[in-house]
């Protein structure tokens, strides 16, 4: 159970507050409605390239890390296809440096020519060590634009190709900022020792007279469900075969999104998973395989990868993997089983909310969702899931004409 | 008006408190170390082992053997371990390091009476069955195949071969070592190692009497040892060659790694070298980070650091640059290091480097947890607590004239191992 405290500012800025006295820390947390799906298709990775220059000075502090390096804080922010998140961990005394900073990039940005220059050499690295210079690295480069048709997941949040990100303009980062960085699309999440009074003043003080902006209403063209089985094989540098299947499965606010988890656990979490006994101890097909969900927001992706031993061909390794599918939706899964992987969603949760930034950006994420209450209902939503609807799940997902297999073979 | 261009005010970290631990030293000899907080009613329980001393003849069997303690025991299949933690949603981990192995359990606390016992049939009753081991070695082999592919991987083995010779350190297994694993060797190794007089037990987490109690019952007189485990360690016995290249010809990257021998947390020295590092590379406002990535964009991130082990320490760079930029990047680690040798560092920015440290050391203290990790960077080093207060007292009084003179004792660019992998 996370405790919290809320107040939503004039200008449509909402404020979650955590307080946790068991640490001289504390935490502040802003997520902006906003990830790689806003994107223009020719403008691909423009969302996490933003992120990067989020960090080259704003309008009257000219370096971010700087200040807050010198109170003893540290900083990180992630992009998705969804969300971009920034976080602050500092001392707790020192919490007035950590509003000082969000509030004035969220006022403004500095806009300097030479960040956007450094930036895009720095995200084209990063796409390159990641994404290029990896074996398999570049799979979900291939394997995005399979799955989706229309949705603008069919791009990575590294952008679908280099010439996007050495294309990007200061004007369009101008652009960039004015629609999507504001408050009211924004959601603040302060923890640690805190208090929610102090935490009001210092958000009204700072925060406060940022203007409201424009809300940014998204309007994108969802995907359409999948009828024909998509297939494609690639030959490449890597040093082993390799599996990935793909599946389109329900958006992160419907009641499959929580049946869809549980069987991805029943097939892959742990050494008691499926996959692992049957596969890799028992039958001795793979020396990998792991099944799992991108629990994005729109239509996600439930894949399944795997790594054939030597001497097994692909047909007999996408067979096995087919076989074991095939289980979930002839027969329901045992109490037993389905106890263990709520058991194991439990404590997992119970686990994470030791961790300060770990309540944060989940009480943040919850409110996007709707409500930061959602956090503490999850465990129920699990908890009612029986095993007639893991297997409708089963049989309605996990079929050919729902699939999107990529294999890679090796030069 | 708001003034958004003065910074507020703010308040240097003047001391850190640190959670005292219980301990027992059980009749087994055995130390067990408590640490309780919080209101979760969780708990982590850590088994902390010293490695055997490394035979190079047989390299694997210290990573082996703990990679293969949840494999099945002379009771307990493989499949049914699992079942049992999983089934209790539990989160059991092994863990080899250089110079300790370890096992971990995540446990809720009322499922602890579940999963305690299969900690004790693992930590006393080990099997390493055939067909788990050709499984393990299979699996590794593949593993490693991929991992080779790895400019940033090859690039590490490499470097610890070159600087920590044929020791402990500088492990470089090929498929071919998988390959010699025997069993009986195993079987062998985890006798020896696997014992109560050779291990430290901590618990940090919601902890009272009758938890203890749960613990001691089954790891105090139902545990006990059956000889002396041999556990000195090699040092490093560097190849003397400075420079190695591994040639990739398609690497859109370059991967380099460099460094050399140093001191250990022991040593007077090591909290100074701590500073010189967090300037140097130790942070994300660093010279190498300001330099490399943020004025010319050669790299996604740049890094130095400084390791301990028991007796001796080691510091590095590491980095994966654009394949074009290598030699640029290397001529620019250069020049930063002897900037740190030649111009005192300017208040500003050693104020700011000694604020980072101190409130990286207060954020490192997030849970109960924290403070176990905190107990166990000095407790295998023989020191306790009070070294935080040396090290806060450091930090705190370090001149721009220390750090020169500290710069010049343990940086050399000339006499680092430097490992590219990639164009050069």
């Amino acid at each position: 159970m996370v405790k919290f405290n809320r107040f939503t500012l004039d200008n449509g800025l909402r404020v979650i507050v955590n307080e946790d006295k068991a640490t001289p820390m504390a935490v502040l947390n802003i997520l902006y409605d906003v990830g790689a799906r806003d994107e223009d298709p020719g403008q691909t990775g423009f969302a996490h390239l933003f992120e990067h220059l989020m960090f080259g000075g704003s309008v009257n502090i000219p370096s971010y890390d700087e200040p807050l390096q010198r109170v003893g804080g540290e900083n990180n922010a992630f992009t998705s296809n969804d969300i971009t998140n920034y976080y602050i961990t500092l001392p707790a005394v020192n919490l007035e440096t950590a509003f000082w900073l969000e509030s004035d990039r969220m006022l403004s940005l500095a806009f300097s020519e030479k960040s956007l220059e450094v930036q895009r050499n720095v995200v084209m690295e990063e796409f390159k060590q990641r994404y290029l210079n990896q074996p398999y690295g570049d799979v979900w480069l291939n394997l995005r634009p399979m799955v989706y048709k229309t949705h603008p997941y069919r791009w990575a949040t590294i952008g679908k190709e280099l010439s996007h990100i050495e294309n990007a303009q200061i004007g369009d980062v101008k652009a960039f900022f004015k629609k999507h960085y504001n408050p009211q699309n924004a959601i603040m999440v302060v923890g640690g020792d805190v208090d929610t009074e102090q935490v009001k003043m210092l958000a009204e003080k700072w925060f406060g007279p940022i203007p409201a902006g424009e809300k940014y209403h998204r309007n994108l063209p969802q995907e359409l469900p999948q009828h024909e089985e998509r297939r494609a094989t690639i030959t490449a540098k890597v040093p082993l075969n390799s599996i990935y299947i793909a599946f389109q499965m329900a958006d992160r606010m419907s009641e499959a999104y929580y049946i869809t988890d549980l069987m991805s656990d029943i097939l892959s979490r742990g050494n008691s998973s499926r996959l692992y006994k049957t596969l890799i101890k028992e039958k001795q097909i793979f020396s990998e395989v792991h099944a799992y969900m991108t629990g994005s927001l729109d239509t996600g992706m439930f894949v399944i990868d795997g790594r054939p031993l030597p001497g097994i061909s692909i047909e007999t390794a996408e067979a096995a993997i087919w076989e074991e599918l095939e289980k979930l939706k002839a027969e329901p899964v045992p109490v037993d089983e389905l106890t263990k992987v709520k058991n194991k969603t439990e404590s997992t949760m119970v686990f994470s909310e030791i961790s300060l930034l770990d309540n944060a950006m989940n009480i943040a994420y919850f409110e996007l969702l709707g409500d930061a209450e959602l956090l503490n209902t999850e465990p129920a939503r699990y908890l009612a899931i029986t095993a007639q609807q893991v297997q409708q799940q089963a049989r309605a997902m996990l079929v050919k004409e729902n699939s999107s297999t990529l294999i890679y073979l090796a030069e | 008006m708001l003034n958004r261009i003065t910074p507020p005010e703010f308040k240097p970290i003047e001391h850190i408190s640190l959670l005292a631990p219980g301990h027992v030293k059980l009749s087994n000899d055995c130390n067990l170390f408590w640490f309780t907080s919080g209101d979760q009613e969780l708990v982590r329980i850590e088994w902390i082992f010293n490695n055997l001393s490394f035979d190079p003849d047989k390299p694997l069997l210290n990573t082996a053997v703990n990679t293969m303690l949840n494999d099945g025991t002379h009771t307990m299949s493989a499949a049914q371990i699992a079942d049992t933690v999983d089934y209790y949603g539990a989160f059991l981990q092994v863990d080899y390091g250089f110079e300790q192995s370890q096992v971990t359990l995540f446990t809720l606390n009322k499922h602890l009476h579940s999963t305690l016992p299969v900690i004790h049939d693992i930590l006393t009753n080990s099997a390493f069955p055939e067909r788990e081991l050709q499984t393990y070695i299979r699996n590794q082999q593949q593993k490693l195949q991929v991992s080779l592919q790895k400019n940033d991987f090859v690039a590490r083995r490499t470097y610890n071969r070159e600087v920590f010779g044929n020791t402990i350190y500088g492990l470089k297994p090929e498929p071919a070592d998988y390959a010699k694993l025997q069993q009986a060797d195993l079987v062998a190794h985890f006798k020896q190692m696997y014992q109560p007089a050779n291990c430290t037990i901590l618990v940090a987490g919601k902890v009272d009497d009758d938890i203890l109690k749960t613990i001691t019952n089954l790891f105090d007189k139902g545990w006990a040892n059956n000889s002396i485990a041999q556990t000195a360690q090699t040092e490093q016995l560097s190849s003397g060659n400075l420079f190695t290249l591994i040639e990739k010809p398609d690497a859109l990257q370059s991967a380099i790694r460099m460094g050399a021998v140093s001191v250990p947390r022991t040593h007077p020295d090591y909290p100074a070298l701590q500073v010189v590092n967090t300037i140097l590379g130790g942070y994300f406002g660093s010279r190498l980070m300001n330099n490399i990535r943020e004025d010319k964009g050669y790299t996604y991130g740049i890094g130095s650091a400084t390791v301990s082990m028991k007796d001796f320490g080691a510091l590095f760079i590491a980095t994966e640059v654009g394949a074009d930029v290598t030699r640029l990047t290397m001529i620019e680690i250069e020049k930063e290091i002897n900037l740190l040798k030649t111009v005192p560092v300017s208040h500003e920015e050693l104020s700011l480097v000694k604020n980072y440290m101190l409130g990286s050391l207060l954020g490192s203290l997030e849970n109960v947890i924290s403070h176990a990790d905190k107990f166990k960077n000095v407790y295998f080093w023989g020191l306790n607590f009070e070294y935080y207060d040396y090290y806060t007292e450091v930090v705190r009084n370090i001149t721009a004239a220390d750090i020169i003179s500290y710069a010049n004792k343990y940086f050399d660019f000339d006499k680092m191992t430097k490992v590219v992998v990639g164009k050069y």
